[in-house]
């Protein structure tokens, strides 16, 4: 098939960006989104071209290291699939698609369609763990842990941390992203302790961060790779609400 | 040279104790004196970064990736081996170190292996401690499973993203030390070369990848876990990203390459579709518990669909030449059985390269939901990539570019022959030998960095109180000014190839002379085409952009540089090696039925290589292999 592509190129985060549309000629059916954009750039490049800059590294979902806002949709729109599994038989011969970078205030441009997302690491080092050191710990079977629990704690921290939640929210919040690693480390025993502070101290990190607030439309969820429910933001707030009842 | 490998005296089970004993402490409030660089931080690099900054060194870590959560550790699937024996079945210490010794062709290191066999059972602890959600039993305990090499279960996992889990457990500990202050992370940020003085390793130089200024960083000890060289065969499951850079360039300063030529080639992958390919994508060997590996028995059903082959004109290569081991025979023989079906013209899908893992009987016998509930992520993803789905239909899978279990000497103290330079990980060659067993690269990763590293790089600073540099010294700026040359170098050819097209060519010829199987004359082949590969590359690249930029091209372009050289060494490692053991079968050397024929009395060492300089020939140096414990025999999965 052939395709028109409507790119979103910038040099760097001080010069303004723009649109410039090139060709996708000869594109197959079991090419990823990502090896289309290959393609496209050898082209770029045999031509003397700046190829156009995207993030990706393991390209079987796992990473979170792709990005790209597909037609307006973080990654493309496709039930629980980041970019780099997004692939070209869901595309139409003669389609214009339209290729955007993550768009949030937190996540600062740097070239194209790669954007600065430190912000998440600062987020998790807010408080996204469970404060012990190597050695020490008791047998791994002392601590026995309900299968449910273990399994929900595992729904939450299957997050990959690439920001497509901010990326689809109208108020560019990291409330999806937060809400999973709350949730992930509060769910089980081992994160009993630190219960309170982490969610209190995540929360104001976020707002530190400039992120904006959530008023639950829910688009976080809907775009995400892993299918993160939002039920996990009910729960944080829950463990939020009990931190400030209780003055931690 | 003389390989020292340092290992300690005494009974194999008691060295580490008493190592751990004998060796030299730094006094809790010296310890911030010593400033430890670490490069890479998937497992080994942010467990280690971690550990040391908790003891309370002053840690630098650096990853190319935007966070240190991305590291290729990630992308592991399956699981975790320790010898916990919590499933009752007959595991210890030593059947794991056995097992591992075994699984690697009798070419590893014993007193290693013995040490990552009784440091596992910490690992686990340590993770659960962290809040990674491992998979429970009802009852709260842990949960285990079988894997490729064992017939005991004990395997820990968390789903099918065991190695996420594990690495976002170790980076979640550096984060705690990032925001205390003990570390300092530098994101985006590429070693571009080893800096020696006085012939020890005292610092880095690095580029930013965002504005691409190089610069110095100097420490009293530098630690590289920088991953496999997969990526030198272009396709590979690696990501996109991994390369062998780091570890090149410390090779070009000095220190030894061990065992080049014992890469792994894994069995479940999902087939190549064309040309434009980018990666391949593995699906977890964890599938082999309930999946059957076949081809049809006669070429004319290849073509056929699945479900119209007889069950009688099935040939379950697997069971039917490993029977005890079977669908889990380990991954270098599971590999090899599927090029010989697939080149006796058996194999199925496009261009015949493809043989079915088939999940029928299991269904049939546990129900959907339970495969469902076991490997759904899989499934998931082979429908994503394939468009096929199968619950209904057999999935089609093909060996691909793996691991390596070569890498950089190391002592028994994780330590190169540079003094001050440390090296874990899958970027170490010690722990796997010839093959490394599923589940058993997330153990060494972890094992190197929280358990190993910080009782040895101590010893290191306590025994030799190493020499303080600075980056004012004049081996800093010579490395910098040697590497904006470089770069300047690599954008003034403005020739007519792209990088990748070059490196795509150079990882067709490793796949063909160098990957499943090699010969002597094949390896020769390749030994002369590599060289005019290189030089093509350094006449005829097209590299856009410029320096003072994110600049990928570039970036790219400076990596494959180093595949171009390293590749020649990989091919004449496993031309020098005239056995076949493992990962690196030789026809020439092969029992009459096919399997590997190791040749103990000429090859029982580790080949470690010393670069001498730009078109000299690499001089080999061996670490004899001797086995106090494990009895070196015939390996046998029948």
């Amino acid at each position: 098939m052939n395709l028109t592509l409507k790119v979103w190129r910038k040099k760097n985060g001080q010069t303004p960006g723009r649109f410039e549309t090139y060709p996708a000629k000869d594109v197959l059916d079991d090419m990823s989104f990502l090896e289309m954009l290959d393609v496209v750039n050898e082209e770029l490049t045999a031509a003397g071209r700046e190829p156009i800059a995207f993030d990706s590294d393991c390209r079987e979902g796992i990473c979170g290291m792709c990005s790209l806002v597909i037609n307006g949709i973080p990654h493309g729109g496709h039930k629980g699939t980041a970019t780099c599994q997004l692939h070209m038989r869901h595309f139409k011969d003669g389609e214009t698609i339209t290729i955007e970078p993550w768009r949030a205030k937190a996540f600062p441009p740097l070239k194209d369609l790669i954007v600065n997302r430190s912000a998440f690491d600062r987020l998790i080092q807010a408080g996204g763990f469970v404060s012990v050191n190597t050695g020490g710990t008791p047998d791994g079977n002392a601590l026995p842990v309900p299968k449910t629990a273990a399994d929900q704690s595992m729904d939450a921290a299957a997050c990959i941390g690439c920001g497509a939640c901010v990326a689809a929210c109208k108020n560019a919040s990291a409330m999806l992203f937060v809400a999973a690693k709350v949730s992930h480390l509060n769910l089980l025993p081992q994160g009993q302790a630190e219960k309170d502070r982490r969610v209190l101290n995540l929360v104001k990190q976020m707002d530190a961060e400039g992120f904006g607030s959530c008023t639950v439309t829910g688009s976080c969820e809907a775009v995400c790779p892993k299918e993160i429910s939002l039920n996990f933001i009910a729960k944080m707030n829950r463990d939020y609400g009990l931190a400030i009842l209780k003055g931690s | 040279m003389t390989l020292d490998a340092k290992i300690p005296s005494g009974p194999l089970a008691a060295k580490w104790d008493k190592h751990k004993f004998d060796m030299k402490l730094v006094n809790p409030a010296n310890k911030r004196r010593f400033e430890v660089l670490v490069v890479g931080s998937g497992l080994a690099g942010a467990s280690a970064a971690a550990s040391l900054a908790e003891l309370g060194y002053k840690v630098k870590c650096f990853c190319f990736q935007d966070s240190p959560r991305r590291a290729h550790s990630i992308a592991a699937q399956g699981g975790i081996n320790a010898a916990k024996n919590y499933a009752n079945d007959g595991d210890s210490v030593y059947r794991l170190f056995y097992d591992t010794i075994k699984g690697g062709d009798f070419r590893s290191r014993e007193a290693n292996v013995y040490r990552l066999a009784q440091v596992s059972v910490n690992i686990i602890d340590q993770c659960v401690a962290q809040g990674v959600p491992f998979a429970r039993e009802y009852g709260g305990l842990l949960a285990n499973r079988s894997f490729g090499g064992a017939q005991v279960s004990r395997t820990f996992y968390a789903r099918g993203q065991t190695g996420q889990q594990l690495l976002l457990g170790a980076y979640q500990a550096l984060c705690r030390q990032i925001g205390l202050g003990a570390v300092q992370m530098f994101p985006r940020t590429e070693m571009l070369d080893l800096v020696v003085v006085d012939g020890q390793a005292k610092g880095i130089v690095v580029r930013n990848l965002v504005t691409g200024e190089i610069s110095s960083h100097a420490g009293d000890a530098v630690v590289l876990a920088t991953g496999g060289y997969g990526n030198v065969f272009f396709l590979s499951t690696n990501a996109k990203g991994c390369n062998v850079t780091a570890n090149w360039r410390a090779c070009k300063k000095g220190a030894l390459f061990a065992n080049p030529c014992y890469t792994q080639i894994h069995p479940t992958c999902i087939p190549v579709s064309g040309e434009h390919q980018s990666k391949l994508t593995l699906m977890s060997e964890s599938l082999r518990n309930d999946g059957r590996v076949w081809v049809p028995k006669r070429k004319e059903d290849c073509g056929k669909s699945p479900a119209a082959v007889a069950e009688a004109d099935r040939d379950y290569y697997l069971e039917r030449k490993y029977p005890s081991f079977g669908n889990l025979a380990p991954r270098d023989i599971s590999s090899r059985a599927a090029k010989e079906a697939c080149d006796a013209g058996r194999g199925v899908g496009p261009g015949g390269l493809g043989v079915y893992l088939d999940f029928s009987d299991s269904i049939k016998r546990l129900g959907e939901p339970v495969i469902r509930e076991r490997y759904g992520n899989l499934f998931d993803m082979y429908e994503r990539i394939t468009g096929e789905n199968a619950y209904q239909a057999p999935m089609r899978i093909f060996p691909a570019v793996h691991y390596t279990m070569g890498g950089l000497w190391v002592d028994y103290n994780l330590m190169s022959n540079l003094p001050g330079l440390f090296v874990l990980g899958e970027a170490n060659f010690s722990d796997h030998g010839a093959n490394r067993l599923g589940a058993s690269a997330l153990m060494q990763g972890l094992a190197d960095g929280y358990f190993v590293l910080p009782y040895t790089i101590g010893h290191y600073f306590a025994s030799t109180k190493p020499a303080k540099v600075s980056v004012s010294h004049p081996e800093f700026k010579k490395t910098e000014a040697e590497l904006q040359a470089m770069t300047q170098r690599l954008l003034a050819i403005k020739g007519k190839r792209t990088v990748l097209s070059l490196h795509r060519e150079l990882g067709k010829l490793l796949w063909e002379k160098c990957g499943m199987a090699r010969n002597d004359a094949g390896l020769k082949q390749a030994l002369q085409r590599i060289p005019e590969l290189r030089e093509e590359f350094w006449r005829n690249i097209n590299v856009p952009g410029e320096s003072g930029d994110l600049n990928q091209s570039l970036e790219y372009a400076g990596r494959v540089a180093d595949f171009m050289e390293f590749a020649e060494l990989l091919c004449q490692d496993a031309l020098h090696r005239r056995e076949s053991c493992g990962g690196h079968f030789r026809e020439e050397f092969q029992t009459p039925d096919g399997e590997a024929q190791r040749d103990d009395e000429n090859f029982a060492y580790v080949g470690a290589w010393e670069y001498r300089g730009a078109n000299q020939p690499l001089a080999l140096h061996k670490e004899p292999l001797a086995y106090e414990e494990a009895h070196m025999s015939t390996r046998s999965y029948k």
